[in-house]
């Protein structure tokens, strides 16, 4: 048992981090740092720095463009992005379609579709969630069907993330109304701005505009954009959503929010002195630290025995990534808009550009803090909801 | 980055669970909990054979040649039956202060005696007043010739009633609750000056209430002037060991709530089919699960040779795993429920300890605002 990083892998987070230092616009880094999201052309500029250097997807092998690192170097790298912070790569195209392509997908769909993911020339949107298929995706309704070398379809998609800034969408449609519900579903690549495609904003609770509904309305989809085989997309809905396994813990990013916090929270005045000289503020922070710290190792746990398995079954750990990661991130905003005090409740209108709403009320630091905390109660809710990872480990795991 | 076990690691971790699969059933646990030292002198000679009293010390002075890898692998097996014996004082806790803190002679005396199980050592650091803080020092030793004499009480001494020589803070300078002046010193336990009450405690171990009257020492462990640094170090190489038995006893307690969840009918059906009792399973399989991540950095952390960011580490374990301990402790009972309550069921025994656990050396509360008055883990940027 070696639970220290190797030194080629310490010299490595040293290259990332000096590339970071170097490359990202501070612009982009600010705006981060105020809670902000980015900016439609800062992730789109980013991206294809980290693509001329090679890294723009951490986890794709070699022949597919991936650097193809280690789960060590993926893991550092993510964690040195969320640290910094700067964008990580487009997780639509990185991390659920490019890799179910890879998976999945024929070679001219590989030569057709990925470089342009990696260079976020396209930038993709999920169609999974229906209003009526949500934890329960399986029971999903919209309908394809084949007709000559096209798909028609029909139906209705929800919670899609960015599809305002989409050139694609890859989703989950109906193709066999009569077989158990997860063995009639095909998995489809649409250009978005095929006809019979309508999107429509969902304002979030904070404000913002970051989801949408997707109406498709006799929309063709040509036959060649089926990945894998038809009524076995089930395989590559499981295949993407097995991928988002170290994604959610984001421990670099709740670091990140506590340094920012402390700053907060030294700036901010609470009985006469620095919030942060307040006891019982400071334990708050310290229990949040602690979790993080456990959380932080118990991803080194995933990929230390991910790394050398051979089976694809989960590690118990990989469920409590999700749970705790979303919990401390939970935690990180909430604390974050407490501390900002009265300051934290000036409010707007979205922002056409990046869906955020922000306005311009002193001081600086204060901005926009209650709206990622109430933006940010989504993630115990998305990604198979915490109830459902309990589910999981109930039933897998526990075998109750 | 490893977390797998070397052969010999799971050597160890195989022989001593055989060992105490084979020793230390539920019935067989009360059995030594009722007998005159509280614990089995059989078994700790069987630990001597398999090399775990010399655990910690150097293959060439007899010992195992272990690290805290290898303390964490006994200490979960400890854990998982909830042993009785003065493992965690003698070798650990004892271990620690001869490895950190003895002349070269007094460890050529002593090593081999703890390693054959001969010589028993107990910690005599609590008193009425310290709570947990381990600088808390009333009881003093004064200069007299070449040695010390010792006045003082010291409580909750655990394994104190068995013990042959006691391990006790005394102050030698300063006032009561200042960090300079603090010697350890090693007592005779029978010793002229020394007067023992032995009692139990609720997690079925024994303690000792040590009331030191003109009692001397027979050497004297690192700096008599300054031997705080020395005690926070044995301290945490202890927590690391605890952090190890916790993990070892919720596991042990989450299977059993598991296995009874998934017999027990009511309404008729199994309770473990009920949603609201899955997810506080589930619940608890993440405390567990953070716990073991945690016994792991307190393992890496055992050896970290800044004390500043050793301690910072350790308080991080306390907390963490402490809250988890209360967690699981609590809800394996309340799944279990009646049948848990009772003295005859095996997962109440466990909740105890785990209970017992929290508390050594600074339950999760303490060592949150010790850690939060440090600066916490993560710096401001």
């Amino acid at each position: 048992m070696d639970l220290r990083f190797t030194d080629e892998e310490i010299a490595f987070r040293q290259e990332v981090r000096d590339f970071i230092a170097r490359e990202l616009p501070a612009e982009t880094r600010e705006r981060m740092v105020a809670g902000r999201s980015p900016t439609k052309q800062q992730v789109v500029d980013w991206q294809r720095k980290l693509n001329a250097r090679g890294w723009a997807a951490p986890e794709w092998p070699k022949e597919a463009g991936g650097p193809g690192w280690t789960l060590a170097q993926r893991y550092i790298f993510r964690e040195e992005l969320q640290q910094a912070p700067a964008p990580s790569p487009l997780g639509f195209n990185i991390n659920m379609c490019g890799p179910v392509i890879i998976e999945f997908g024929t070679e001219e769909q590989k030569k057709k579709y990925l470089p342009r993911m990696l260079n976020l020339d396209d930038w993709w949107c999920q169609g999974f969630s229906e209003p009526g298929a949500g934890s329960d995706l399986a029971g999903l309704k919209t309908r394809a069907v084949r007709e000559g070398d096209h798909y028609v379809v029909n139906g209705q998609k929800t919670w899609t993330t960015l599809a305002q800034h989409a050139d694609w969408i890859f989703l989950l449609v109906r193709t066999d109304p009569t077989a158990k519900k997860q063995e009639g579903i095909s998995f489809l690549l649409c250009d978005m701005k095929t006809p019979g495609i309508t999107v429509r904003p969902i304002i979030t609770i904070e404000g913002g505009h970051e989801v949408n509904e997707v109406f498709f309305d006799d929309v063709k989809i040509p036959a060649e954009n089926l990945v894998g085989e038809e009524n076995h997309g089930w395989d590559c809905a499981k295949f993407l959503l097995g991928n988002e396994r170290f994604g959610q813990a984001r421990v670099g990013a709740s670091r990140e929010r506590i340094r920012r916090l402390k700053v907060i929270a030294q700036e901010s005045m609470d009985g006469g002195r620095p919030l942060m000289e307040d006891p019982d503020f400071r334990r708050k922070v310290t229990e949040i630290e602690v979790e993080l710290k456990a959380l932080e190792m118990t991803v080194m746990r995933v990929i230390a025995t991910e790394s050398k398995r051979k089976d694809k079954k989960p590690d118990p750990a990989t469920s409590v990534l999700k749970i705790k990661g979303t919990e401390i991130q939970q935690m990180c905003s909430e604390l974050l808009m407490k501390a900002a005090g009265p300051y934290a409740w000036a409010d707007g209108d979205p922002d056409e550009e990046d869906g955020s709403n922000e306005v311009d009320v002193a001081p600086d630091w204060a901005f926009g803090l209650a709206g990622v905390y109430f933006n940010w109660r989504k993630q115990s809710i998305y990604g198979g909801s915490n109830e459902i990872q309990r589910n999981i480990m109930a039933k897998a795991f526990l075998g109750l | 980055m490893d977390f797998d076990l070397t052969e010999e690691q799971r050597l160890l971790q195989d022989s001593v669970a055989r060992l105490l699969g084979d020793k230390y059933g539920f019935e067989q646990r009360k059995g030594y909990m009722k007998s005159a030292d509280g614990w089995s002198r059989e078994v700790w000679s069987q630990y001597a054979e398999l090399g775990l009293l010399g655990l910690p010390f150097g293959e060439d002075e007899g010992g195992f040649g272990g690290g805290p890898v290898e303390t964490l692998i006994v200490a979960e097996q400890i854990g998982r039956y909830i042993t009785l014996e003065p493992w965690m004082s003698t070798v650990v806790i004892g271990g620690g202060f001869l490895r950190h803190g003895a002349s070269q002679e007094l460890r050529n005396e002593l090593v081999p005696q703890v390693a054959s199980g001969e010589m028993l050592l107990a910690f005599a650091q609590v008193e009425r007043q310290s709570r947990y803080d381990l600088f808390d020092v009333a009881t003093t030793a004064k200069r007299d010739g070449d040695g010390w004499v010792i006045n003082g009480r010291k409580g909750y001494v655990v394994h104190g009633d068995s013990a042959d020589r006691l391990i006790v803070t005394a102050r030698t300078a300063g006032d009561r609750r200042e960090r300079k002046g603090i010697g350890v010193f090693l007592v005779d336990a029978k010793g002229p000056g020394v007067e023992r009450r032995g009692y139990r405690t609720v997690d079925g171990q024994r303690a000792a209430e040590v009331e030191l009257s003109g009692a001397r020492a027979v050497a004297v462990l690192g700096n008599p002037e300054d031997g705080l640094p020395l005690v926070d170090q044995v301290v945490d190489e202890c927590i690391a060991a605890l952090a190890g038995e916790a993990v070892g006893a919720m596991q042990a307690v989450h299977d059993m709530t598991i296995d009874y969840m998934k017999t027990r009918q009511q309404f008729g059906r199994p309770i473990g089919s009920f949603q609201a009792l899955q997810h506080r399973a589930a619940d608890m399989l993440v405390a567990l699960e953070q716990s073991r991540s945690m016994s792991y950095f307190a393992a890496m952390s055992a050896a970290e040779r800044n004390p500043v960011e050793r301690r910072k580490a350790m308080a991080a374990v306390k907390v963490q795993i402490g809250r988890s301990a209360r967690f699981v402790g609590q809800q394996s009972v309340q799944l279990h429920g009646g049948i848990a309550m009772t003295i005859e069921y095996a997962a109440g025994h466990y909740f105890k300890r785990l209970t017992v656990n929290d508390a050594m050396f600074g339950d999760a509360d303490h060592y949150v605002r010790d850690l939060s008055e440090t600066g916490g883990l993560v710096a401001a940027a």
